[in-house]
């Protein structure tokens, strides 16, 4: 395994393999009633986020703390980079005080990469940018792999905002390598035809792209990309690309529902389909935890 | 002092000359050439060189020796270049308000230790060069601290915030050779025309810094599926086209002297080269990272190849390299751009754009007649002719009389691009640890020597 | 230089030996369950819960540990830890826990062990039984059941090999080339 995990596209299939394995066993610790291992005790992780973000950093907090580390939050706002530090200055500071672990989210794509070329520390991307968001993506590889049995073969359908998504960056780099059938579907403002050629099919309609799929992964339309002219309305947007009841009849019947939230009921998604049985959404943040467990652990271990 | 250049091959464009011969200096000028044999016949005698009397003697191709005496100096030649110093039409020297990015003295002893013997200074320091007395200062500073001819490029219009024009002539009369909004595109189409046909009074061009600010927002490499796998903002090739095709349209109603710089895309090419064959007199540059690096360069984030116009794809390469080649492209300038080594340790979208070029031109372009695409004269006129030519300068020469504006260049000799060592205070290079072949191992200016 | 120490047979005799110990300290069976410490020790402990009923012919719940998690080495390993399976499907506290391992060493492995086993609960008592004692401990451990003392060199390596991972049961000892 790497010292850093900065995103799928470059890492091995085994490496997954092996992050999804090991995230099982931290499952079972998380059904415990002592859901803490001693695993990292005495080892220091800081979660260095420049992007609020309250789900993924309390996801993180809480699988450092199980793993016996000492958490440490940084966010973008008290931080000194407000006052002209520099990225590298900042991560440097850091690794100073002792940082086994560098947790980074940072709106500008390949900030993680510059890090992990000037820290010693283990960094871990938390999304960057445009690019990628590499524990979502294994923690929905975890979610499918236990919901269908695994992934290869499986046809499974991202929609939204695919030209500003991480997720669906990170998703396709993975489920590609497990050979699913991966189809993106959304406006042809948000979903770059460029893709094809990465071995994905690109859709623009709802009712094709969700034909007999097994998995349907929602993203978050970000309600700032209207005023960009991406699409005209929140309403139109959910007219055509939202996720209904009857949509999801194109889909095959066991077919589950997943979205990395936060979700904009209503817009890209239907409040019955996120709160049916078909949803695993809740499954997601749950799994969150015990990928994250798993990375960090496989992380720790090796220094030369 | 008197100098004479033995035995080089000297390559002129402007008098069609490729011939082993001597150079005779004096006080700074040309004043005698004396071509004794064709160039391309020695190209055949490998190894071995002709003495002037027709005396077999040892060829000298590794160096050259310099025989000194207190009133003549004689360079020995042999075997290597002797061509007209070279000129950068498109230079960012970053004085006065940058100084910490380069400043007129590090970027003229960039210049010369790349073999450029003038250079063209894009008008976006701080402040702007968009009044004559900016226009002064640059020229004076140059004379007093510069080791080769600094040459102003004024803004087109004040502040280069593309809203009212700048004093074209006013500048135009204290030394400015061309008018440009380098690194900002004029927008309003309106100004644009006035630019161009307002700049006919004093017959200079506009150089024309081709971008649609409203396709290109946001964007930090080349739009493509290499841009959105690494998650960066494109800039699509049309955001260069749809202004390139504008301009076209622009010089065409004002009548107007339009240079279009740093071209490159193909479809960029194709616009000019339709342009040109409509008859059309408008010229363009290209810079050597964009027929040497593709858009792959920026790969790991690697922000010494954050460029704007941003490195393309290997078609585009080619194409660039055929507009050469046919003569679509009548220059290759270096759009030398030296940025602080802390500004480009940064995040990729929030390092600036720019390479500093001056010292690896010439290397560079000089693959292009290894490759076959342009002869060594082909390039000379390139990078020394057509500058002077489209900017009205007497230079980029060798006939007697003019400048001693010289540039000799050891074809054979290799050497590897060491950021670290460059003369400019821009380190900031894709080409670091390249290796390149044919160096510039003496450049004068005004009979003045670096060696 | 590879030596066979135990054969089939040698490790059969010494299970139904350790088995029956088990059941005489303890008096029988009552509130006595197995866990063994991933990997050899899993098996073993499934060998000796069957042996155990068949002298008392009452079923003993066997666990597996895996203490991957618990090791003190994570920051000096070479290699990728692999986690296997830990499954303690029984309630442990105020239970007498018998630990089961192949060979007891340096000690390190049981204390983790331990660590881990506490997680689950509070157990009345924990015993150690292991198939060797190679000594050469770095912890105050000492088991209760032993199989079979073997005197050797830190260097030395001993190998349990076990049918259940497809091999021929055995124990061998490989000593390193020595230089002639």
């Amino acid at each position: 395994m790497l010292k850093d995990l900065v995103g799928i596209k470059d890492i091995s299939k085994g490496d997954i393999e092996s992050v999804l394995d090991t995230a099982s066993s931290f499952k079972d610790v998380l059904k415990r009633d002592i859901k803490k291992v001693p695993a990292l005790r005495g080892k220091t992780a800081v979660n260095l986020f420049f992007e609020p973000s309250t789900r993924t950093r309390t996801s993180f907090e809480l699988a450092e703390k199980r793993l016996s580390l000492d958490v440490v939050n940084i966010a973008a706002t008290t931080s000194s980079l407000v006052k002209g530090e520099s990225l590298i200055d900042t991560a440097l500071n850091v690794q100073a005080l002792g940082a086994d672990f560098i947790i980074i989210r940072h709106p500008s794509s390949g900030s993680p990469h510059l890090l992990s070329r000037h820290v010693r520390a283990s960094v871990i991307n938390a999304g960057d940018g445009i690019n990628e968001h590499p524990t979502q993506a294994l923690l929905d590889a975890f979610t499918i792999k236990e919901k269908m049995g695994g992934i290869e073969g499986l046809s499974i359908a991202i929609v939204g905002d695919i030209l500003h998504s991480r997720v669906a960056k990170s998703n396709s780099y993975l489920l590609t390598k497990f050979g699913a059938e991966v189809r993106l579907i959304g406006p042809p403002t948000l979903v770059p035809r460029d893709l094809e050629s990465l071995g994905v099919k690109v859709f623009h309609d709802m009712e094709g792209g969700l034909r007999d799929v097994d998995v349907v992964m929602m993203l978050r339309i970000q309600m700032e990309r209207q005023d960009k002219g991406f699409f005209p309305s929140t309403l139109e947007y959910s007219r055509y690309w939202g996720l209904t009841a009857e949509r999801l009849l194109k889909a095959k019947k066991e077919a589950i529902v997943m979205h990395p939230g936060p979700m904009n009921r209503g817009v890209e998604i239907a409040s019955e389909i996120a709160d049916s049985e078909r949803s695993v959404i809740l499954d997601q943040v749950t799994n969150g935890l015990a990928v994250r467990m798993a990375v960090m652990y496989l992380l720790g271990g090796v220094r030369e | 002092m008197k100098i004479i250049i033995k035995n080089g091959r000297i390559i002129d464009p402007s008098q069609d000359m490729d011939g082993i011969g001597d150079i005779h200096i004096e006080n700074g000028k040309i004043t005698k050439i004396v071509v004794r044999r064709n160039g391309e016949t020695e190209k055949r005698r490998a190894g071995k060189t002709e003495g002037p009397n027709g005396k077999s003697v040892e060829g000298n191709a590794e160096g050259h020796s310099v025989a000194e005496s207190p009133r003549q100096r004689e360079i020995d030649a042999a075997g290597l270049f002797v061509m007209p110093g070279l000129i950068d039409m498109h230079t960012h020297l970053r004085e006065p308000g940058f100084e910490y990015k380069e400043t007129i003295k590090t970027g003229t002893a960039a210049a010369v230790k790349g073999g450029f013997t003038a250079v063209c200074a894009m008008p976006n320091t701080n402040p702007v060069n968009d009044n004559s007395s900016v226009t002064d200062f640059i020229i004076r500073k140059a004379i007093q601290e510069g080791a080769c001819t600094v040459y102003p490029i004024g803004a087109i219009t004040r502040g280069q915030k593309g809203e009212e024009l700048a004093e074209m002539g006013i500048m135009f009369g204290e030394g400015c050779v061309a008018f440009s909004d380098d690194g900002r595109p004029v927008m309003n189409s309106q100004i644009m025309r006035r630019a161009l046909e307002y700049s006919r009074s004093f017959n200079v061009p506009i150089i024309s810094h081709c971008e649609d600010l409203n396709l290109s927002e946001g964007g930090v490499m080349n739009e493509g599926l290499l841009s959105v796998t690494l998650g960066l903002r494109g800039i699509p090739a049309e955001a260069e086209e749809t202004m390139i095709a504008r301009d076209i349209a622009l010089a065409g109603l004002a009548r107007g002297r339009l240079h279009i710089a740093h071209v490159s895309t193909r479809g960029s090419v194709r616009l000019v080269r339709e342009a040109k064959e409509r008859g059309m007199d408008i010229t363009a540059e290209t810079c050597p990272h964009y027929f040497s690096a593709g858009e792959k360069a920026v790969l790991g984030y690697n922000t010494n190849a954050k460029v704007n116009p941003p490195l393309r794809t290997e078609e585009d390469m080619e194409a660039i390299k055929l507009g050469l080649k046919d003569g679509t492209i009548d220059v290759i300038a270096t759009d030398h751009a030296p940025h602080h080594r802390d500004e480009k340790l940064m995040e990729f979208d929030h390092a600036p754009f720019g390479i500093s070029g001056l010292e690896t031109a010439l290397g560079l372009s000089l693959r292009l007649v290894e490759e076959g695409v342009l002869t060594v004269g082909q390039l000379v006129k390139k990078m020394a002719l057509n500058p002077a030519r489209i900017l009205g300068l007497n230079k980029g020469t060798l006939r007697s009389g003019s400048d001693a504006d010289i540039t000799i260049v050891d074809l054979k000799k290799e050497f590897s691009v060491k950021a670290e060592e460059f003369a400019s205070k821009g380190k900031n290079t894709p080409f670091d640890g390249w290796i390149l072949k044919g160096t510039p191992v003496l450049t004068m200016c005004k009979g003045k020597i670096y060696e | 230089m590879t030596k066979e120490l135990l054969n089939k047979k040698d490790i059969e005799r010494i299970l139904s030996r350790m088995a029956h110990e088990i059941v005489e300290k303890n008096k029988g069976t009552s509130n006595l369950c197995i866990v063994g410490i991933q990997r050899g020790g899993v098996h073993l402990a499934e060998r000796l819960s069957k042996k155990i009923k068949e002298i008392e012919d009452r079923d003993i719940q066997v666990g597996s540990l895996d203490i991957a998690f618990y090791r003190d080495d994570l920051s000096i390993r070479k290699e990728q830890p692999t986690v296997r399976q830990t499954s303690v499907p029984f309630e442990i506290t105020d239970k007498k826990v018998v630990l089961v391992d192949d060979v007891l060493f340096t000690g390190r492995s049981i204390r983790a062990a331990m660590d881990a086993l506490m997680d689950f609960g509070r157990p009345a008592q924990i015993q150690l039984a292991v198939l060797l004692d190679r000594g050469h401990r770095e912890l105050p451990i000492r088991a209760d059941y032993v199989g079979k003392n073997i005197p050797t060199s830190r260097a030395e390596s001993v190998e349990v090999q076990l049918e259940e991972d497809g091999l021929e049961d055995a124990v061998l000892i490989v000593s390193p080339e020595k230089d002639a």
